[in-house]
């Protein structure tokens, strides 16, 4: 009797095992979407379009985390799997033997490489990206100025490649195989072909040194350096009330910004005709036509909002690859961006610094990709927030 | 309804470019619309319906295609000369036009509020809050409930149906004179197909707005058409009133149509059709564009391009060689193109 008792308890618990087991095996799919969901519902009582959007925003940045961990590991993974002794590089050729193993075990490279890296995480999450091997300062006070003056190249150079790409691209669509449509083309093409090196010479030579219209290289003028203090200059002097420190600040930013926007410019420009021409032979801009509407707004109203997603996406690509720092431009131009800064890094064999650079650099192409698709969502109602 | 012609298209010729050659895809056309009247194109793909009718609105693209000849006069002024600007203030305003794909034919990246209001208030001085009031007047009109909830709606939002029904309204915005529908009910399934025809039925009747419609439907034609107007390779082969081009068709082409109409009773196995295809257009340079499908063929089809011919009854027009033959070819009152 007991016996049998015992058995159907056992049949009893092992169904409820089931269950739970189906539950918990639904459970780690839903876990991070649980979370969104409960706050959905929370913010379900708002206004509906804002909340949905905001949702989504929060969904996508929840998602980031474990795309940056994945970065964080390949990161370090990548500079441990170089060749080579930091300690040997920080002691030079000569060094014995038992001063290498005592370095070593300084830098706490004698441990095993993940508690190595659980250590580098828990410094990361606290903001500490480490020391520099070769100026010994931390790495995270001395990597802003650089990623501040490649930020401010960057955002001047997008913008210029922004509104005449854009624009060019739209009038080509417009009055294709006109003049200006083979022009702008032409253009296009020797921008997307052109050497930077050579064209950043080129553009110093002819402006800077024939003309003296612009400086040749640097950020500022030495004899009067900009008092930083968001390290993006233009903010800077103009917060300070330095209007003749904002103008050559402005001078100095002319040439490699342009320089800089030449391929991005090219590519845009591209990129947008080609849309353009596509969403300009749709029914829907004949309807636009045929309300009676100005040809003007049928292109800036009805088919540029329709042609902007993939322009969008290489906008958003381009400023990725631009804000990991142009070495070649910010070389030539003597611009102390992050390009220059990793390269010096790199001849110095300063590790932590290349690792921390090209994880901030990875980091910044996931933010950027994360803005883009916000902003598809943005332009396209048919794109869903959900999923 | 007056007889008074409110648009008048006088021996039209509209070219394409292919190559080095320009092919004529509508050749050498000539009818009137009536005011307050409903009148049917009816055509194969390729008769030229729909050039015609976007040539009406100057919205050919061009290059490729080009106007060669012709006059398009509405309201009694040639409009073959006007500018792009006054063109601007005609098109949706006095002569609107909706189109075959209702699923395309709306920007699916703005909301129906902004489409609508767009079409009301460029062609009045409506504030913001008028236009709406102007939308959801339209909206009410071809027969949307909750109109002002669809406002803020955007196309994919809504089905084949609702869409065309916008369209409608939104061609409607400016109480046009004359309506151009170019194939409206051919992308929608059928019930929703009648409840279209009614709508546009219902508001020529309201506005006494003059419609074109361009169909390759007989069936569309036989329900709201007063007049009807059959192409056949960029030229009219008949004309005449509805009852007539139905009960008495003259011209084999239109007899061929009217034969493959699907009989609802299924009496018939199989379904008539036209043997051969329609030419395309510039391969054909003398005779009847229809002899090598007619079956009605002779001698005198292959050599020279009938004209088309007057019949007895009122406007009944006939481009075919056939009638002379017949019996008491005083029918046969005189030549007009």
């Amino acid at each position: 009797m007991g016996g049998r008792r015992t058995f159907v308890d056992l049949e009893v618990i092992s169904q409820s095992a089931k269950k739970v087991k189906e539950q918990l095996s639904r459970r780690p799919v839903l876990c991070l979407s649980g979370v969104t969901k409960a706050l959905a519902l929370f913010l379900a009582n708002g206004k509906k379009g804002v909340t949905s959007m905001l949702t989504y925003t929060v969904r996508r940045v929840f998602s980031l985390i474990p795309v940056l961990f994945g970065m964080t590991l390949i990161v370090f993974a990548i500079i441990h799997a170089i060749p080579g002794n930091p300690a040997q590089v920080i002691l030079g050729q000569r060094a014995t033997q038992e001063s290498i193993a005592l370095v070593t075990k300084e830098l706490g490279l004698d441990r095993p490489w993940y508690i190595q890296y659980f250590d580098y995480i828990n410094k990361l999450l606290h903001g500490d990206l480490g020391t520099s091997l070769r100026t010994r300062g931390p790495i995270n006070e001395e990597i802003w100025p650089f990623l501040a003056a490649t930020f401010e190249l960057t955002l001047v150079a997008m913008f210029i490649a922004i509104i005449i790409g854009v624009n060019a691209g739209i009038i080509s669509a417009w009055f294709s195989k006109s003049w200006f449509d083979y022009f702008a083309m032409l253009l296009a093409l020797i921008g997307v072909s052109m050497p930077i090196f050579w064209l950043g010479l080129m553009m110093q030579w002819g402006f800077a040194n024939e003309l003296g219209l612009f400086p040749t290289t640097g950020r500022e003028n030495v004899r009067d350096p900009v008092n930083s203090i968001t390290n993006l200059y233009l903010i800077d002097t103009l917060l300070q009330g330095r209007f003749d420190q904002f103008a050559t600040v402005v001078k100095h930013l002319v040439l490699p910004s342009f320089a800089l926007a030449t391929i991005p410019m090219a590519i845009i420009a591209r990129m947008t005709r080609a849309t353009m021409l596509e969403v300009m032979k749709s029914d829907y801009i004949r309807t636009a036509r045929a309300k009676g509407l100005r040809m003007f707004w049928v292109v800036y109203k009805h088919s540029l909002k329709n042609a902007v997603i993939p322009v969008l996406t290489v906008i958003g690509l381009q400023t990725g690859l631009l804000l990991g720092g142009a070495i070649l431009t910010e070389t030539i131009f003597g611009w102390p961006g992050i390009g220059r800064y990793l390269y010096d890094a790199i001849l110095y064999r300063d590790y932590p610094v290349i690792q921390s650079g090209i994880l901030i650099i990875a980091a910044i192409f996931v933010l950027i990709n994360l803005i883009v698709d916000l902003l598809y969502v943005f332009v396209d109602p048919r794109i869903k927030y959900t999923k | 309804m007056s007889n008074k012609p409110i648009l008048q298209i006088k021996d039209l010729k509209v070219s394409f470019q292919s190559g080095k050659k320009f092919v004529p895809a509508v050749d050498g056309i000539s009818f009137e619309l009536n005011e307050g009247e409903i009148l049917g194109i009816v055509g194969e793909s390729g008769s030229g319906k729909s050039v015609t009718s976007l040539t009406t609105m100057r919205l050919i693209p061009s290059p490729p295609g080009k106007i060669e000849n012709g006059e398009i006069i509405f309201e009694g002024k040639d409009l073959k000369n006007i500018s792009e600007k006054e063109w601007r203030k005609i098109r949706g305003n006095q002569i609107s036009m909706i189109f075959q794909e209702p699923m395309t034919s709306l920007n699916p990246l703005f909301t129906i509020g902004n489409q609508l209001m767009e079409a009301i208030r460029l062609h009045t001085d409506f504030s913001k809050a008028q236009a709406r009031v102007r939308s959801i007047e339209l909206l009410k009109l071809v027969g949307i409930p909750r109109a002002e909830g669809i406002l803020s709606e955007y196309p994919h939002q809504l089905s084949g149906g609702m869409r065309q029904r916008i369209m409608i309204a939104m061609a409607m915005a400016c109480n046009p004179r004359v309506l151009i529908a170019d194939e409206p009910t051919t992308a929608l399934d059928v019930t929703i197909q009648a409840q279209i025809l009614a709508l546009m039925k219902d508001l020529n009747k309201k506005t006494n707005t003059s419609i074109i419609l361009i169909t390759h439907d007989l069936g569309v034609v036989a329900e709201i058409c007063e007049r009807v107007i059959v192409m056949y390779s960029g030229k009219i082969v008949e004309q005449g009133d509805v009852r007539t081009i139905l009960k008495n068709p003259q011209h084999p082409y239109t007899i061929g149509l009217l034969k493959s109409v699907p009989d609802l009773r299924g009496k018939k196995d199989r379904l008539y059709s036209i043997p051969g295809n329609i030419p395309a257009p510039g391969t054909l340079h003398k005779g009847c564009r229809f002899a090598a499908r007619c079956s009605e063929v002779f001698g005198r089809c292959k050599d020279e391009s009938p004209e088309l011919y007057k019949m007895k009854n009122d406007g009944h027009e006939v481009r075919c060689f056939l009638h002379t033959l017949k019996e008491g070819s005083d029918e046969h009152v005189g030549v007009t193109s």
